[in-house]
This record gives C-alpha cells, structure tokens and sequence, in this order.
C-alpha cells in the first residue's frame, strides 16, 4: 500500500502536461483591484483576468501562486514561479536584477493619503509598503518614512496615527477614500515607468510571448477597455 | 454555500456574517487548521525518532557514531530556530534540484548562474507542470523536515539525559544476569528512561505546539496566513467589505492555542502518571503511598 502510494506520488510529480508550455504566475494577492484574494479563495482582479487573456492569446497553460511582497523577487529567481504580476513597477533599480516585458499599466500617480487636510507631508511620517517605488520617493522628499509589509498595514498605520499619511498607487489607495475622514490630499506624482510582467533575465522566449500577446491587447482595445473595467472610466489608458 | 447568500450586498445582520463565515475563503482558513495539527501529527514522531537514534548514537561505544549523534545535538542547539527554519527548505530543495538536474538534465551546466538558480525544466521538483497541490504538499514536506530536525535535536537531549538518569545499579544487575549491551538498553534501559523522558519531553510537546506560526515564514498558508489575509480591511471590491478585523481573526488563534496546550497538559498529566507507576521515583512513590 505504502509503495502504491509512493508510486502515484512520483507518477504525479513527473507525469507532464506535453502540450502547452506550464507557467507559474507569482503574484501577491495583496493588492486590489490588481492582485487580490477574492471570497472563493481564488487570485483575481486586474491582473487575473489579463494574465489569463495573456496565457490563452500564448496558449500557455497558466497556473497563479501567491507569495508574500518582500520575497517576491528572489523567489522568482528561485524558480518557485516564472512570472511576477503583481502591480510592480518598471524601475532601473529592478531591472538590475530582473526583466520586464513592456508595460501593462502606463506610469500611473501616486498620492498621498490622510485623515487630516492640513498633514505635513514634507516633514511628517510618511507610511508606504516596503521595496517599492513610493518608499523610495518618499525617502527622497525629506518626510519620515514609515515603511510597511503589505498596503494595509500603511492604512492602518494612518488610522491609528502611527503615520500622518499614507503614500501609495492612486488607483490601490481609491477604495480607501471616504473610510474613517481617509481622503486625497496634495498633488499626485508621477513615479516609474509604468507596471510590467517581471520575469528571469534567462526566461527570453518567455518574455517575447508576453510582449506579443501585450501589443496584440493594446492594439485591439482590449487592453484599455480591461484597464476601464477595474479602474473606472477616467482610468490611465494606452494611446494607439 | 447557501441559497441565500448569492447577493451579499443585501443581505445584514446575521445572515451577513454567516454568510461571510461560510465563504470558500472562510472554508479555507477553517482548513487550515488542519494543515497545524498534520504538521504536529508528523514532526512529533519523526522528531522522538530522530532524538531516539541522537541520543542512542551519542551514547555508543562506537566512536565515530558518538561523535554523530552529539554532533547533531549541539549543531542544532546552538543555531536560532528560525534561521534553522529558513535555511533548511531552502537548502534542501535547492539541493535536491541540482542533484536531479545532474541525473536528467542532458546538458545540466552550472546552477548558480549570476543571481539565479537555474536548473533544466525537468529537473524541477515537483515539475512546473505539476499541480499546485503537489507544490504546497513539497513545500509542507520540507517544512516538516526542518521541523523534525530541530525538535529531533531537542529530543534527542532530553531522551539523552533521560538515559543517564537510569540508575547504574538496575544496569549493573542486568549485566550480572549475562545480558549483552543491547539487551541491557532494550530490556532494562529504554522502558525506565521514560519516566525520566517524559517531563522534558512534554515541554518540548508544548513548545512544539506554540512553534507551528512559523509555518508562515515558511510561505505556507497556515492559519497565521488566513487570520491576516482574511482580517484586513476589505474594501467595497470585495462581496463582504469590512473594516480592519485582525483583531478577532488572531483572538481566534489565541484561543486556538489555549485549547491546544490545555488539551496536551491534561493528556500528559495522564501519561506522566501511568509512567511513573512502580518507578524509583518521587512521582512513583507517591504513587506506590496513595495506594497503600
């Protein structure tokens, strides 16, 4: 019985899919309407549903893991996955160590968010999630940087008076807007070079399918019509 | 689940929640209580093995096998568990990859290349193509061995311990009645140890038990996982908004353990009592009093 079960396991592991190529799609699950855990327990949002459209376009045949934000990049250069959608934005400093396919979501704002009007944003504590681009601004503005583990954390940080404001991607930080006198305040800023697909600098081919089947979206309006559909009708949008 | 929860955004109240309580991902969590009782379930006999080889090689005779089992028992006493705990899966699976990859790959090349590790497609484990199920039952796997090894290391002091504290002249009877070393130890030895073994053994159980959250670090989804993920605040995207109850998912978890530790105290009350029974020692002699 014991050997029975052994063997299945190892016919399980090594038994291949020989048709469509397999892609492990890392993401963090953290991060609506981008990447987020729906009440199924399924990956969806923004992310999902192109990736999808991607990997049927490609036909490859496409499954989504989650991983935690901070060990997102070196577990894809692990090979725990092969892709990183996950609202990650193109920056030189990423590129050092991984690729990018061309963006998905052009260079979008980023904004401040508070409790209070009047916060101090160039001498206060400043909240934002850890290794990305919006800490790397805010450490530059001259504020405190409160750094944080996942986007919540950032809110929460604000409503409890931990930070005096929360700096992150407009479109993530929206849903907030109106909760506990949370509100918009001070200019938008334009960060990065906009959301791309991160891969391994090995993983070529991989990452000459996603540009084509990207290009194909965006030439044919099913990029800026997915981008409407999560992001609201005044979303950043691609121009033909 | 139910007929009625098909439109939560109507639904208050009561029925809100159980309808919340009842979502796929709510199942998910209540699962994962399961993985923290597997987990203990596998790495407490696995560890008592271990600790029993540890401590049995660290008394031989055998030189070289002495120097193994205690060894063993100093090297991972002395390093941070969870250094212990990120390093081993890690190791151990990029290990394994690159021995895989020297059998199958045709042309295998260096693994270590630049900031990658790169091994062929087949050399995976388990392969890309494989089910998610098999990734996260490997990805349980190595947490269950880093886990063994740990706690085997502590086990094995303890039962090493234990061993020693047999008395000599129960040993020393033994080997007036002719028997060889190995008689002695599975005869006379090992059913005293016990005794011994048994309140060191039960605080490792206990600690065992409040050690399982690291599963977490391990990038398993435990219940330390779901408690955060499911707690944060759920904006209007999600079918069941709500604002930020970590609060209550961790109470959940607290009490979880409280139950936990309290179930095992009183088990292993019951156990320590059976042990000491007819035993030369404090807690058997009590024993033998209350009896007579």
């Amino acid at each position: 019985m014991k050997k029975l079960i052994l063997t299945a396991a190892i016919l399980g592991l090594s038994a291949g899919v020989a048709a469509a190529q397999t892609v492990r799609m890392g993401t963090e699950g953290a991060y609506p309407p981008y990447n987020f855990i729906d009440d199924n327990g399924e990956v969806a949002g923004f992310e999902r549903e192109l990736g999808d459209k991607l990997c049927e376009m490609e036909s490859l045949d496409c499954t989504w893991v989650t991983n935690d934000w901070d060990s997102i990049i070196p577990n894809l250069l692990s090979g725990n996955y092969d892709t990183i959608m996950a609202g990650m934005s193109i920056t030189a400093e990423r590129e050092k160590t991984i690729d990018f396919t061309q963006a998905y979501y052009p260079p979008a704002a980023s904004s401040y968010m508070a409790m209070d009007p009047g916060a101090d944003l160039k001498g206060g504590v400043i909240a934002a999630q850890t290794g990305t681009i919006q800490a790397a601004h805010v450490a530059e503005t001259g504020a405190t940087l409160a750094e944080y583990a996942t986007l919540d954390d950032t809110i929460a940080a604000v409503k409890n008076g931990e930070a005096d404001a929360v700096f992150a991607d407009k479109d993530a930080l929206k849903p907030f807007a109106g909760q506990d006198n949370m509100e918009f305040v001070g200019d938008d800023v334009q960060l990065g070079k906009g959301i791309g697909i991160g891969l391994r600098k090995s993983d070529t081919e991989l990452k000459d399918k996603f540009n084509d089947g990207i290009s194909k979206l965006k030439a044919d309006g099913t990029l800026n019509e997915l981008l409407k559909k999560y992001f609201g009708d005044d979303a950043l949008t691609f121009k033909n | 689940m139910f007929e009625s929860c098909s439109d939560p955004s109507a639904l208050h109240g009561l029925g809100w929640l159980l309808c919340y309580l009842t979502t796929g991902k709510q199942i998910m969590f209540y699962g994962s209580f399961g993985i923290v009782l597997i987990l203990l379930a596998v790495t407490a006999p696995v560890a008592l093995i271990f600790g029993f080889g540890g401590a049995l090689a660290a008394r031989s005779s055998a030189a070289p096998l002495r120097f193994l089992g205690r060894g063993y028992i100093a090297m991972v006493r002395g390093v941070p568990d969870i250094i212990f705990f990120l390093f081993v899966p890690i190791a151990m699976d990029q290990g394994l990859e690159y021995l895989k990859s020297r059998a199958v790959c045709p042309d295998p090349g260096p693994a270590w290349t630049g900031n990658e590790f790169h091994v062929c497609a087949s050399a995976k484990i388990p392969l890309g193509t494989a089910p998610q199920f098999y990734h996260e039952a490997y990805g349980f796997a190595l947490a269950v061995v880093a886990f063994s090894i740990v706690y085997g290391a502590f086990a094995a002091n303890v039962l090493f311990g234990a061993m020693q504290a047999v008395p000599r002249a129960q040993l020393e009877t033994a080997e007036a009645y002719g028997m060889t070393r190995a008689q002695v130890n599975r005869r006379v030895l090992i059913p005293q140890m016990w005794a011994y073994a048994i309140p060191g053994l039960s605080n490792l159980w206990m600690i065992l038990i409040k050690a399982t959250p690291l599963l977490f670090l391990l990038g398993i989804e435990d219940i330390v996982y779901w408690a955060r993920e499911l707690g944060a605040t759920k904006s209007s995207i999600y079918a069941y908004p709500h604002p930020d109850w970590r609060l209550y998912y961790f109470l959940v978890l607290l009490v979880f353990y409280l139950v936990m530790t309290k179930l095992s105290e009183i088990v292993l009350a019951r156990i320590n009592r059976r042990l000491a029974f007819g035993q030369a020692t404090a807690a058997g002699e009590a024993l033998r009093k209350a009896d007579a």
